[in-house]
C-alpha cells in the first residue's frame, strides 16, 4: 500500500513481487519509527518548553524507554536482514538458471546507447574484438567466427519472451553505464573489461523502459532503450524477422554490409 | 591525564603584529577558525548557486537562465543562448557535490568549528601545532582557488560526477572524448580537479593530526576524558576518520592523475572504444579499484560531515534545555562505534557493480549495524529534551529541527542498506533525497545552530533573534519542499544526473517520469525561495558585528570552558589557569541557586 502511495512502478518480473514486499515492509517500519519518534519529539517541545516547565529536571527521563526502543529496532532490522535481505540476494546471484533453461542475451553499453547481442539458433555467441568496432559493427563482432554467423544485433531494442527466465550478460565498450530495468526491479553496472550476468523472469507482456543509471557523459540523460516482453510466439516471430533481415540467405556467409543492425529503437 | 599548558603553541608572543601576520598568516587557532568559516561559507553559497542553475534547467528544460542568460550568444559552447548544455549541467553537478562536501561542509564543521571551539572547550591556549594549522588552511584555500579556476579553462570544469568514476573521468576533458575542444594537458577540468583534491586532502590530513594531538595532549587540568564536551569527542572521532580514510583517496587521486598525465592505466581496462576509435592506453587496469578506493573514503566522509554536526546539536540542546545531556556516556561510545564501523560499510555504494552472496552479506550486515549507534546518538539527543526547560532561541530552533530532519535522512537510508531492494532505488532521486536530508536540513542546520550559538563568543555581540527566526522558518519549509518530493520521484524510477530531469511534462524522455515530473517545478521554486531565505542570515552575520546586542562572556549561561574566556578570546585564550572540576553539562543541579554549574568552577 505504501509502495502504491509512493508511486512505485508496476512490477513485471517474477522475483519483483518479493522485492516489493520487502520494500513495503521496510517502509512500514520506517513510518512507524518516524511517527513514534515524531510524536515523542512534538510532545517534548510542547510539554517541556520554558513556559510549560520553568524548572528543568537534572535527571531527565529515568525509565528504560530508550533501551527498549533501541533493542526493538535491532530485532526488526535483524529480522529484515535474515528473513528477507540475505535470501533475496542469494537468489539473485546463486540461483542463476542454466543457459538451456533461459534466453541468453549479451548487453553491451556504449556512449550513448544499448547494443543487444543474441546468439541466434546455435545458441553460441560469436567472438568479439574491439579492433573490429566501426559504425556498422558497434560491438566488434567477428563475422568470420562460425559461432557468429547466425548472431543477431539490435540497438536500443531488447525483446524477451514472457514467462521464461532471461540471463543478460552486462558489459560496456567504453565507460561505466548502468543497465537499470525499474519495472523488473533489476539493475547492474555495465563495466568495461568485465561481463556480469544477471537474471530475471519477465512475467507480464508489455513495453518497458531501460534506463542508463550511471553517469556516462553528455548524452547520459537520453540513453534509453526499450524492452519488449512478448508472448512466446511473437518473440519467435521477431527473432525470425531479425534473422531474415540481418543474415544473408542460407549457404554463403553473411556479406559485410548485411550485418548492419537497424538504427535506433 | 591533564597536560601542561602555559606558553605552549603560538599563543606565547603577544607582540604587535602586522595585519598580514594577524589575519592572513596567523597561527592563532581562532583566526584560522574564522578564516575557515568565512571561506567555507562563501563556498557553500557558491555550491548552492550551481545547484540553483541546475534546478532552473530541471524545472524549465531548454529555457534560457533568467537574468544571466541574456549575456550569452547562441554560439556559446556551454550556454548557447543562455541555455545550459548537458556538459555544463554535468559540470555543475560534479562541482556542486565536490564544493559542498570538500570545500563547504567539512571545512566549516571541522576546520572552522573544530579550530575555534575545540582548544577553548578543553582549556588549551592554542592548537598543538599552530604552523601546521596555518598550512592546513592555506592548502585548503589554494585547493579551493584551483577548483574555482577550473571553471575557466578550455572545456570547463570536471564533469564526471563528484565521484569521478573511471574510465569516464580518465577520458573526460581530453581529446579522446571531445576531439574538437582545445584541452590543455594539465589545465583542464578533470586534471585540475584531481590536483585540487590532493591539496584539499593534504589540508584535512594536516588538520587531523593537529586535532588528535591537541585533544590528547593539551587538555586543561581536570579535563578527564569523560568530562570532555561531546563536541570534542565528535571532533576527535572525526579527526581519526580523516586521518585514516583520506590517504587511500589521495593515493587514488594521484593514480588517476598519472593515468591522465603519465600514460599509466591503473583504472583503464584494455580495448576501450571511445570517441570513434580505440583508446590509446596501456590497459589492464580496473575501474572497480577506483570505486573501492573512492568509497573507502566516501563512506567515512559521511560521518565526517555528521559527527561534528551532532556535536554542535548536543552542545546547543544542553544549553537551551537547561539540563544535562541524557546518556552522555552512550553518546561517546556510540560515536566511537560509528567511527570504527564507518570503515567497513563502503561497498554498500557498490551493490550495483555485482557482488557475491558472502560479500554482500558482510556489507549488508555492517551497514545495518552502523544504524544502531546512530539510533543511540539520535535517541540520546531526543530524550535529552525530556524534563528540560526549553528556550527556543534561534540556535535551538536549528538544533531541534536537526533531529527530525536527520531522522528522515537516516530512516530513508534503511531500504538502501539491503542490496536486493537497493537495486530498485539505487542512483534514483530516492538516494538524492536520502543523503540530502542527512547533509542539508541535517548537517547544515546544525552548522547554522553552531554559528548562532558561538557568534557571541567570536564577536562579542549576539545575532538578531528576530532575523534568525526569519531565516529559520522559511529555510525549514523550503528544505522539505525541495527534498521530500525526491522520494516520490525516486520511487517512480527517476534517476539522478538527468540533464533534462526526465524530459518535459509534454514530452517526457522517460515515460516512467511522467507521473512525477511536475514536482520539478515545485522543488525548484522551493530552492529559489530557500535562496531568498538566506539573505536575512547573510545580513545578520555582518550587521550584528556592529549592531548586535552586546553579549558579555557567557550570554547563554553555559557550562563549557569556551565561555570562561574573555570575549573575544585573546591570544592564549584564558586569563588564568583553568582547573576543571566537573562534567560538561551540569545544568539545573539540585541544591544550586543558579541553573548552571560551569566546568571552570570546581565543586564547592
Amino acid at each position: 500500500m505504501i509502495n502504491r502511495l509512493l508511486g512505485l512502478p508496476m512490477n513485471a518480473s517474477e522475483h519483483g513481487a518479493q522485492i516489493d514486499h520487502m520494500l513495503e515492509l521496510v517502509h512500514w517500519f520506517m513510518l512507524a519509527l518516524f511517527v513514534f519518534w515524531g510524536a515523542f519529539f512534538a510532545y517534548c517541545l510542547i510539554r517541556f518548553n520554558r513556559r510549560a516547565n520553568p524548572k528543568a529536571s537534572y535527571y531527565g527521563m529515568r525509565s528504560h524507554f530508550s533501551t527498549h526502543a533501541e533493542i526493538s529496532v535491532v530485532i526488526v532490522e535483524a529480522f529484515l536482514l535474515i528473513a528477507f535481505a540475505f535470501p533475496l540476494w542469494s537468489a539473485r546471484v546463486n540461483e542463476m538458471p542454466s543457459d538451456r533453461d533461459a534466453v541468453v542475451v549479451r548487453v553491451i553499453a556504449q556512449q550513448f546507447g544499448w547494443n543487444f547481442h543474441y546468439p541466434g539458433k546455435d545458441g553460441k555467441f560469436g567472438r568479439q574484438d574491439p579492433g573490429l568496432i566501426d559504425a556498422q559493427n558497434p560491438i566488434g563482432l567477428d563475422r568470420g567466427d562460425p559461432d557468429a554467423r547466425d548472431d543477431l544485433l539490435t540497438i536500443n531494442e531488447m525483446h524477451l519472451p514472457a514467462g521464461r527466465q532471461a540471463i543478460a550478460h552486462i558489459s560496456s565498450r567504453d565507460v561505466i553505464h548502468n543497465f537499470a530495468l525499474p519495472h523488473m526491479r533489476i539493475a547492474q553496472d555495465a563495466i568495461p573489461g568485465t561481463s556480469v550476468p544477471i537474471w530475471f523472469k519477465p512475467i507480464r507482456e508489455g513495453e518497458y523502459e531501460v534506463v542508463c543509471g550511471q553517469l556516462c557523459g553528455a548524452g547520459h540523460y537520453s540513453m534509453k532503450a526499450w524492452l519488449y516482453v512478448d508472448a512466446a510466439e511473437d518473440y519467435q516471430a521477431w527473432l525470425d524477422g531479425m534473422a531474415a533481415r540481418q543474415l544473408a540467405p542460407a549457404g554463403g556467409g553473411p556479406s559485410p554490409g548485411a550485418s548492419a543492425p537497424p538504427a535506433g529503437g | 591525564m591533564a597536560a601542561a599548558h602555559g606558553s605552549g603553541g603560538g599563543g606565547g608572543a603577544h607582540a604587535r603584529q602586522s595585519v598580514w601576520a594577524s589575519y592572513i598568516f596567523s597561527t592563532d587557532h581562532k583566526v584560522i577558525g574564522v578564516q575557515y568559516g568565512l571561506t567555507a561559507l562563501v563556498f557553500l553559497l557558491f555550491g548552492f548557486f550551481l545547484m540553483l542553475a541546475m534546478r532552473w534547467q530541471l524545472a524549465y528544460p531548454g529555457q534560457p537562465l533568467p537574468v544571466v542568460g541574456k549575456l550569452f550568444s547562441p554560439q556559446h559552447p556551454f550556454l548557447p543562448g543562455g541555455v545550459m548544455s548537458p556538459d555544463l549541467y554535468n559540470s555543475f553537478g560534479a562541482m556542486h557535490g565536490t564544493i559542498m562536501i570538500f570545500l563547504g561542509v567539512v571545512p566549516l564543521a571541522f576546520g572552522a568549528f573544530g579550530n575555534y571551539v575545540v582548544p577553548l572547550q578543553i582549556g588549551a591556549p592554542d592548537m598543538a601545532f599552530p604552523r601546521i594549522n596555518m598550512a592546513s588552511y592555506h592548502a585548503y584555500f589554494w585547493g579551493g582557488v584551483l577548483m574555482l579556476a577550473s571553471f575557466f579553462v578550455p572545456g570547463g570544469s570536471a564533469k564526471s560526477g563528484w565521484t569521478s568514476y573511471s574510465p569516464l573521468a580518465n577520458v573526460a576533458d581530453t581529446q579522446a572524448l571531445a576531439p574538437t575542444v582545445a584541452f590543455h594537458p594539465v589545465f583542464n577540468g578533470q586534471t585540475l580537479w584531481l590536483i585540487a583534491m590532493v591539496l584539499l586532502i593534504t589540508s584535512s590530513l594536516l588538520g587531523s593530526v593537529n586535532f588528535i594531538t591537541t585533544i590528547i595532549q593539551l587538555r586543561a587540568k581536570g579535563m578527564s576524558w569523560m568530562r570532555m564536551p561531546f563536541f570534542v569527542w565528535a571532533q576527535l572521532v572525526t579527526a581519526f576518520l580523516l586521518l585514516l580514510a583520506f590517504p587511500p583517496l589521495e593515493a587514488a587521486g594521484v593514480m588517476q592523475l598519472m593515468d591522465r598525465l603519465a600514460g599509466t592505466s591503473f583504472f583503464v581496462p584494455s580495448g576501450l572504444y571511445v570517441g570513434g576509435k580505440l583508446l590509446e592506453a596501456s590497459g589492464g587496469g580496473s575501474p572497480i579499484l577506483w570505486q573501492h578506493l573512492f568509497w573507502f573514503l566516501g563512506h567515512p566522509e559521511v560521518y565526517v560531515l555528521i559527527l561534528p554536526a551532532m556535536g554542535i546539536v548536543c552542545e546547543v540542546i544542553a544549553v537551551n534545555s537547561r539540563k544535562p545531556i541524557w546518556g552522555y556516556r552512550s553518546l561517546v561510545f556510540a560515536s566511537i562505534a560509528v567511527g570504527f564501523l564507518s570503515f567497513v560499510v563502503w561497498a554498500h555504494h557498490m551493490y550495483l557493480t555485482g557482488m557475491g552472496a558472502r560479500v554482500s552479506t558482510f556489507f549488508q550486515t555492517t551497514t545495518v549495524l552502523i544504524s544502531v549507534p546512530s539510533v543511540i546518538i539520535l535517541t540520546a539527543l531526543l530524550i535529552s529534551l525530556w524534563g528540560g526547560s526549553i528556550r527556543f532561541t534561534t540556535p535551538m530552533l536549528f538544533a531541534a529541527a536537526f533531529i527530525p530532519m536527520f531522522g528522515l535522512g537516516g530512516l530513508t537510508g534503511l531500504p538502501l542498506a539491503f542490496s536486493a531492494i537497493d537495486l530498485a532505488l539505487h542512483d534514483t532521486y530516492y538516494v538524492i533525497g536520502h543523503f540530502h536530508y542527512v547533509v542539508a536540513p541535517g548537517t547544515i542546520f546544525a552548522l547554522f545552530a553552531g554559528i548562532y550559538h558561538w557568534y557571541p563568543k567570536v564577536t562579542g555581540r549576539r545575532m538578531s533573534e528576530f532575523w534568525g527566526k526569519v531565516h529559520f522558518w522559511p529555510s525549514l519549509i523550503c528544505m522539505n519542499g525541495i527534498f521530500l518530493p525526491m522520494f516520490l520521484q525516486g520511487m517512480a524510477g527517476v534517476h539522478r544526473r538527468w540533464y533534462d530531469g526526465g524530459g518535459t511534462f509534454e514530452s517526457p524522455t522517460y515515460e516512467l517520469a511522467k507521473a512525477v515530473i511536475h514536482w520539478n517545478e515545485f522543488m525548484s521554486i522551493s530552492a529559489f525561495v530557500l535562496a531568498a531565505a538566506q539573505l536575512p542570515f547573510i545580513i545578520n552575520v555582518f550587521a550584528s558585528i556592529w549592531r548586535g546586542e552586546r553579549a558579555g562572556d557567557n550570554p547563554w549561561e553555559a557550562t563549557t570552558l569556551e565561555w570562561a574566556t574573555p570575549t573575544p578570546p585573546p591570544h592564549g585564550n584564558f586569563e588564568r589557569p583553568i582547573e576543571v572540576g566537573r562534567g560538561p553539562y551540569e545544568y539545573s543541579v539540585p541544591g544550586h541557586e543558579r541553573d548552571f554549574a560551569p566546568q571552570w568552577e570546581g565543586p564547592r
